[in-house]
């Protein structure tokens, strides 16, 4: 009972990952877009104005996605890491180098440079979904069984490369339509405009991409599919699909908010779904969450840590949200860096 | 040194390289630590002078600091975030057998780390646009979230050294598990504090140092002045708790991991009135080389008479303890620290003195001097430390319970090899690019200062800061503004 609690608890944290880091790796994966430094400069200007206050958070998810399956399930994290050992220690290098490119690209004045980082930083977005994308697709397709050393078979097959493409193309189409918001925000009309019609192509990239995984898995992972075409999965791929409706008619209709909410919704639905799907099994088939399961104990204080956690986090994080759609927060300016009086002393200044 | 290799052949090839890149991520990753834990802390004091006293100069240095802080969290989440990644691609085993047990300090780190992640981000952007009053008491339990974070951590390594909690079943695993016991266990309390302090010290040094080497340089002007005092008073006071903390710790290693302290003094048979070494290589045959012997001393410290009975590192079989080359090293690492952590004490005292008793600041520049080092030497210290920690308890990576051997993953040695590889190359370029970064800051704000000395306008302001100016957005822009009022410029904000 506990263990069906933290499990639901497990794939929640993992559906935040997709959501909230998913949204900066899709701002990466636009900046990579972009094109040249000229004509990039705006989009790129805006893509690290809407991303800088809010990416460490959003990639603190997947720490704790981490710590519940060492906590709460010792056997799959174990599983996981030496099956998938190849395709997550990439992930890892991606996510080093992406936070480090994105962190050292603003205080760089050479252009020469500038692109060095930029560039690190967007590859990188690239690579490090797609690598976790297929490390839970040869989670979903019952390929790591608890034992299996590191293997290629284990990512390199049909549902592992698919999932890594939709990771790639859920992180893009969420990225733009943030950034659309982002652009509204900061009274950029042409970008409304760019990153909105860039959400669109996401939105039907992404249902081609549904539409091919399942067939793929039908044959390549039949424990999920059968889970995704049946039941509660059902349900939430439809949900799933009623959303990305939604979506594209908000994007058409230009509101900027509840296209985010809808968006996100796209995301969170597919997760839980793959979720539902795969139950009762942490790994399909051949570890059930029973089995992978740790102490009773433990599981009980990692849900309590958790509530804890939730009463704590959860209202600073929305107040952060909240601060950074509402513009409060602003970069320091070299001329706060200087000797001169506060900003803030002058309230007439800021407009 | 046969002994090393006989013990290491039995050992599997993925041991060494996995050893190897779990040491060089945690040593690079340390290095941002204390500005992670203790820089909010001390930019905090700072700003809060600054307000208090309306002190423009003081807010100054607690807005740039909070610039520096910036660019090196950001760093530190993702080098933290690869040492998650670790546990699960160098030791599987670890995690799958005792992250039930241990695993939910990282819960509580993690979820601290949030709440840092978060609080920063307000108190780094807040700056323009909340007002003054608000801005710092956001920023305020951002100490309080560093030391939650460092709590989680710190219990699962003390866990490491001193496992309880649990009990094992018919087949070895662990059950019945109490998180109580597993999180408070013997050698969190003074690990956790030692720790703590070192963070603290670690960092009002290495800010302080910047500003010890302007003023070597002939800067003596009011921002230096201040920037140096506010942290060097924060460390001066904490350098002699930590002596006592350091002693008690020390102790506490000899009563709970007697082994581990038989390595660190080199004590090789068991005995009373045993002598002290001063650094020293410990030979396989237990012999002791070079180093500086003081006799009984080591019993006295450990016990207080000479008379206390030291555990030798003989009181175990051979494969359940460190090596002779493993002993030199944890030993060498501890006496580092002490020799670095005394040297620091004396200069605390010289400054006590001069601040207390004359009411001024040292005038020698050789304090100075010992100022500007005090920095990069507390780092040394906290990295021997740390190499104390962790060598001391080889070879058991859960002492007594687990070897690491045991842990190892079975991914090959050359993939592990190839990954060393890289990461060293990506960390040094992440590193160096760190470290030109925060130079070419802090060039750039000198540069600006000299200038406004002068009287000069500063003319278009230089993308120098993590922060801005905003690149300028091509099209559809307003023409800037020079920057050169006393205002803030409207800088790209379209």
């Amino acid at each position: 009972m506990i263990a069906d609690v933290i499990a639901v608890v497990l794939l929640l944290a993992v559906a935040a990952y997709a959501c909230a880091g998913g949204t900066d790796y899709g701002a990466g994966f636009w900046d990579l877009t972009a094109g040249g430094a000229r004509r990039g400069a705006r989009p790129r200007w805006l893509i690290d104005h809407a991303m800088a206050p809010v990416w460490e958070v959003n990639n603190v998810w997947l720490v704790f996605v981490f710590v519940i399956m060492w906590t709460g399930f010792p056997a799959l994290f174990q599983t996981v890491f030496s099956a998938m050992w190849l395709p997550l220690a990439l992930a890892a290098i991606g996510l080093v180098l992406r936070g480090a490119g994105f962190a050292l690209r603003k205080p760089i004045r050479r252009i020469a440079g500038r692109r060095l980082y930029g560039a690190v930083f967007a590859l990188s977005s690239l690579l490090t979904p797609f690598f976790l994308g297929a490390a839970v697709g040869g989670i979903a397709s019952g390929r790591a069984v608890p034992g299996t050393e590191a293997s290629a078979h284990a990512w390199a097959n049909p549902t592992s490369i698919l999932f890594g493409l939709i990771a790639i193309v859920a992180t893009a189409f969420l990225g733009a339509v943030f950034l659309a918001g982002d652009a509204a925000r900061y009274g950029a009309p042409d970008l409304v405009g760019y990153f909105r019609r860039r959400a669109l192509g996401s939105v039907v990239a992404l249902a081609v991409l549904a539409a091919v995984m399942l067939t793929v898995t039908r044959s390549d992972a039949p424990h999920v599919w059968h889970g995704l075409t049946h039941g509660v999965g059902l349900g939430l791929v439809i949900l799933a699909g009623v959303c990305s409706l939604a979506t594209g008619w908000l994007l058409l209709r230009r509101s900027g908010v509840w296209s985010r909410v809808t968006a996100v919704g796209v995301v969170a639905a597919a997760v839980i779904a793959w979720g539902a799907a795969q139950r009762p099994y942490l790994i399909p088939t051949s570890l059930t969450v029973a089995e992978g399961a740790g102490d009773p104990g433990s599981l009980r204080w990692t849900g309590l840590v958790t509530l804890v956690a939730v009463v704590l986090v959860c209202p600073a994080v929305a107040f952060l949200y909240w601060l950074d759609t509402h513009g409060e927060l602003e970069p320091l300016s070299d001329t706060d860096l200087r000797r001169t009086e506060p900003a803030r002393d002058d309230p007439t200044e800021l407009n | 040194m046969h002994t090393t290799v006989t013990l290491l052949a039995g050992a599997p090839a993925q041991l060494l390289p996995a050893r190897e890149l779990m040491a060089f991520t945690l040593a690079s990753h340390i290095i941002l630590v204390p500005l992670g834990v203790a820089l909010p802390l001390i930019t905090l004091v700072m700003h809060y002078r600054g307000l208090r006293r309306n002190d423009p100069v003081a807010l100054l240095l607690a807005r740039r600091w909070s610039a520096v802080m910036a660019v090196q969290f950001a760093v530190g989440v993702v080098t933290g975030t690869v040492l998650s990644f670790e546990f699960g691609l160098l030791w599987p085993g670890l995690m799958g057998k005792w992250g039930g047990v241990f695993g939910i300090g990282f819960g509580v780190e993690a979820w601290a780390f949030f709440l840092e992640a978060v609080l920063i981000a307000i108190y780094l952007y807040g700056w323009r646009r909340l007002k003054p009053r608000t801005h710092f008491l956001l920023g305020l339990p951002l100490p309080a979230a560093a030391l939650l974070g460092a709590f989680g951590i710190l219990a699962a390594n003390a866990w490491m050294n001193t496992p309880q909690g649990f009990t094992l079943d018919a087949g070895g695993k662990p059950v019945d598990v109490h998180i109580w016991s597993a999180i408070f266990t013997p050698m969190f309390g003074p690990q956790y504090w030692h720790f703590v302090v070192a963070m603290l010290i670690t960092a009002g040094y290495t800010v302080a140092g910047v500003y010890a080497v302007g003023w070597l340089r002939g800067r003596r002007d009011r921002y230096h002045r201040l920037g140096f005092t506010v942290p060097f008073t924060l460390a001066a006071v904490f350098t002699p708790v930590q002596f006592l903390l350091g002693d008690s710790i020390a102790r506490s290693v000899f009563h709970k991991q007697a082994v581990k302290f038989a390595a660190t003094e080199l004590v090789w048979r068991t005995d009373t009135h045993v002598p002290e070494y001063v650094f020293g290589r410990l030979h396989p045959d237990g012999s002791i080389s070079g180093g500086i012997k003081i006799p009984q001393f080591d019993s006295i410290l450990a016990g207080f008479t000479p008379g206390t009975k030291v555990t030798g590192l003989t009181s175990v079989p051979a494969d359940d303890r460190p090596t002779a080359t493993q002993a030199t090293i944890a030993h060498w690492a501890f006496d580092t620290m002490v020799v670095i952590g005394s040297l620091l004490i004396l200069l605390a005292l010289w400054y006590g003195w001069c601040r207390l008793r004359q009411h001024r600041l040292p005038t020698s520049p050789w304090f100075f001097r010992g100022a500007a080092c005090a920095g990069v030497a507390s780092v040394v210290a906290v990295e021997c430390g740390w190499i104390t920690a962790e060598v001391g308890r080889q070879p058991w990576i859960v002492y007594r319970h687990m070897r690491i051997a045991e842990a190892v993953t079975a991914t090959r040695s050359t993939s592990l090899w190839i990954m060393l590889g890289l990461v060293v190359v990506v960390y040094v370029f992440i590193f160096g690019s760190l470290l030109a970064v925060l130079l070419k800051m802090r060039t750039n704000w000198r540069l600006d200062d000299a200038r406004r000395a002068v009287g000069e306008r500063t003319g278009e302001p230089e993308a120098d800061t993590p922060y801005g100016p905003r690149a300028r957005v091509p099209a559809g822009d307003p023409p800037p503004d020079g920057g050169t009022g006393p205002g803030p410029a409207k800088d790209g904000r379209p």
